[in-house]
């Protein structure tokens, strides 16, 4: 397949990886802060390929994963309530919030509907004028300009019965904050290649400014994982701390403006609740003024305090802080079909990566 | 079981599936015929071996690129069948009617399961409908039985493979659950993947006829080539490595997956079939199977070992290892 076949080659990766081993004197610690990533290196079984002395941390970059319980559960309180129809990208389903999750939600009757794009949204509020629909948004930079241009949309249609619960988060201001907490040596990041795509370089710049440590938009075939870690570990011997791109074909240093723009005119950034790392300044969004009618929030429900299983520590592992190996509850108590956190259900879960590929 | 509720995920073929079985059902009804598992029970009589299985249909939509959920009751009850030996056979059919299905759907169904019994050289021998009030149903839904002698002299099943057999495809892996899924709505995926729901009844008859001793046959429905590989390497007691470079995916299959973050390994087929047979038989299989409409794409995939008892792991396109499970969580529901 165009695209992808070239970086999949075996000669190549060989030789990448030769050129690691040859570079790579001292022992790193590397955090791959997209799911996606993780999923690729586990695929690839890239872990067994690489130095013995370099260590792969996996980040809190699935959305799925760093969305709150306190969100769930207000998503499932809309859904209990009359007339309404909740809608949601498919690894929601099973997330568990305090007290349950959609999927069981679904199977005791609520509208809850999958979708596979924010548009689809707007095509069941017309569908259905008489009821509330509520898009539940989660997701980084990559599918808030498709969140961002779904809203757009439904102002200039005059849609009233669609609703937002916004859950979307940023991923610099995460970064940042893992960094402040040192609970986890990081000596280098292999940064998102989608949500790059469409902030562009800018955004990390702090990465290297505030805290000296470099960094590689990378791409997800194994080839571009392979060469972002080569181009890290050369940063790294060098002494340098600079905001590379290996994912050229897709990534620009300006990002995607037109993207950025669209973001732009729906929310102003605002402090969100991130599951594991708690409240981070301007790591979320909030509604521009014009906009404030879609808030899911504003609808009046009534949602207990979210309860936390006290065992689960997919906090700890979203911040790099312990391998899901570590959790007493892997493969013990919390596996796919019965998962207690969500890093467990979510394809590009952490621990729903090792639990599949180890 | 952790749930106290049925979800869409127990229908899924992976995982829950599994659970719900072993848990719900085969305490209840164990019994030696029933707990090997395979595709078909194997009634020994007499005058010879009776296969009997039964399959029910619910695909979402009914019609979809490739086929409808006509022609899939049919074939898929008859490579069910297959799978164990019993290459001709006879068919019930009991159609699940919603009111208010309009008749010319039903009949275009009709038509279809006439066709595909026809291609299979099987007879519909008995049959039930059943209507039930709108909204209690979604349109249609199948069940088909199949009984059919199995041929003399053979003996597949998924306790069979050893250490050093050989493993093969027939052919390109989710070409079915990706045109059931590019026929939904709210997918708006341009061209078509059609599905590969096919009998697979001939293809087998030809590959016994040329190597009677293979050891086990399946066709990787729901769950897809990992999960039917890791239920016979349980089943076996041995393990398998398979290379990911020698597993046919059609090209537009490995788009979509590519961009729905899906597992080809995981995807479910309806014409497709995984047979391992003692080393020597492969080539001589392989021909047979490249030869055939149903099997040009056919490849030796992998080889059963002595390591690893009970695990499926993958060579990858770039030399490393990995483990694939079997389906946990479960793809998308209604696809067959």
């Amino acid at each position: 397949m165009k695209f992808v076949d070239e970086f999949r080659n075996k000669e190549l990766a060989t030789a990448l990886i030769r050129k690691i081993q040859t570079v790579s004197s001292r022992p790193v610690h590397l955090m791959e802060v997209c799911g996606t990533h993780t999923v690729s290196i586990f695929r690839y079984g890239l872990r067994s390929l690489l130095p013995e002395s370099m260590k792969l941390i996996s980040g809190p970059g699935c959305p799925v994963c760093v969305t709150p319980n306190r969100d769930i559960d207000l998503a499932i309180a809309l859904t209990r309530q009359k007339d309404a129809i909740l809608v949601t990208f498919g690894d929601m389903m099973r997330v568990p919030g305090s007290t349950s999750n959609l999927q069981r939600e679904k199977a005791e009757g609520r509208d809850i509907r999958m979708v596979y794009s924010p548009l689809d949204a707007l095509t069941i509020a017309k569908d259905y004028p008489n009821k509330r629909v509520i898009f539940f948004a989660i997701g980084f930079e990559t599918t808030s300009p498709t969140i961002a241009a779904a809203i757009l949309q439904a102002a200039e249609e005059r849609l009233r019965n669609l609703f937002i619960l916004d859950s979307q988060k940023r991923i610099p201001p995460a970064l940042q904050v893992l960094l402040q907490a040192k609970r986890v040596k990081i000596d280098g990041f292999i940064l998102p290649g989608h949500v790059s795509a469409i902030l562009g370089t800018t955004p990390y710049e702090f990465l290297s400014r505030e805290f000296g440590r470099p960094a590689v938009i990378t791409g997800f075939e194994p080839l571009d994982i392979l060469h972002g870690i080569w181009m890290l570990v050369n940063q790294i011997e060098d002494g340098r701390a600079d905001i590379e791109i290996q994912y050229r074909r897709v990534v620009h240093e300006e990002g995607n403006r037109i993207a950025l723009a669209k973001i732009d005119e729906v929310f102003e950034t605002n402090e969100a609740e991130w599951r594991g790392l708690g409240s981070i300044p301007e790591s979320g969004y909030r509604f521009k003024k014009p906009f404030l009618s879609m808030d899911a929030r504003t609808i009046p429900v009534e949602v207990d305090s979210p309860k936390e299983h006290p065992e689960c520590l997919c906090g700890e592992v979203l911040q790099g802080v312990i391998a899901p190996t570590d959790c007493p509850l892997f493969k013990t108590v919390c596996t796919p079909e019965n998962p207690v956190g969500p890093c467990m259900v979510s394809i590009e879960g952490t621990c729903h990566t090792h639990f599949k590929f180890q | 079981m952790a749930e106290d509720k049925i979800l869409l995920a127990h229908g899924s073929g992976g995982r829950l599936t599994h659970d719900l079985i072993r848990q719900v059902l085969l305490p209840r009804f164990s019994n030696p015929l029933l707990d090997v598992l395979d595709d078909s029970a194997k009634i020994h009589h007499p005058s010879g071996t009776i296969a009997f299985t039964t399959d029910s249909y619910v695909v979402h939509p009914l019609f979809f690129s490739g086929g409808d959920i006509g022609k899939l009751a049919v074939c898929g009850t008859v490579n069910d069948l297959a799978m164990v030996g019993a290459t001709s056979s006879y068919l019930s059919l009991a159609l699940i009617i919603e009111e208010g299905l309009p008749l010319s759907t039903l009949d275009r169904i009709v038509s279809s399961i006439q066709e595909a019994a026809e291609q299979a050289r099987v007879t519909i021998v008995a049959g039930d409908t059943k209507v039930v009030e709108h909204g209690k149903g979604d349109q249609l839904f199948i069940n088909t039985s199949g009984v059919g002698w199995v041929r003399p002299g053979v003996n597949l099943s998924g306790t069979n493979p050893k250490p050093g057999d050989k493993i093969l495809l027939s052919g390109t892996l989710g070409d079915h659950e990706m045109a059931i899924l590019s026929s939904r709505e709210g997918f708006h995926i341009q061209g078509s993947i059609n599905s590969d729901c096919a009998p697979l009844n001939d293809l087998v008859e030809k590959m016994l006829d040329v190597c009677p001793s293979i050891r086990c046959m399946r066709d990787p429905t729901r769950g897809g080539l990992a999960t039917t590989l890791n239920e016979i390497a349980s089943a076996s007691n041995t393990g398998m490595i398979i290379e990911e470079e020698r597993i046919p995916v059609r090209e537009s299959v490995r788009g979509l997956c590519e961009l729905l973050g899906l597992d080809p390994l995981y995807l479910a087929n309806e014409g497709k079939l995984i047979a391992i047979c003692p080393p020597e038989a492969a080539h001589p299989l392989l021909t047979v199977l490249k030869s055939h409409p149903l099997g040009k794409e056919a490849e030796v995939i992998g080889t059963v070992t002595a390591e690893n008892p009970k695990r499926v792991v993958l060579r990858t396109f770039i030399g490393s290892h990995r483990i694939v499970d079997m389906l946990t969580g479960g793809q998308y529901p209604r696809i067959c």
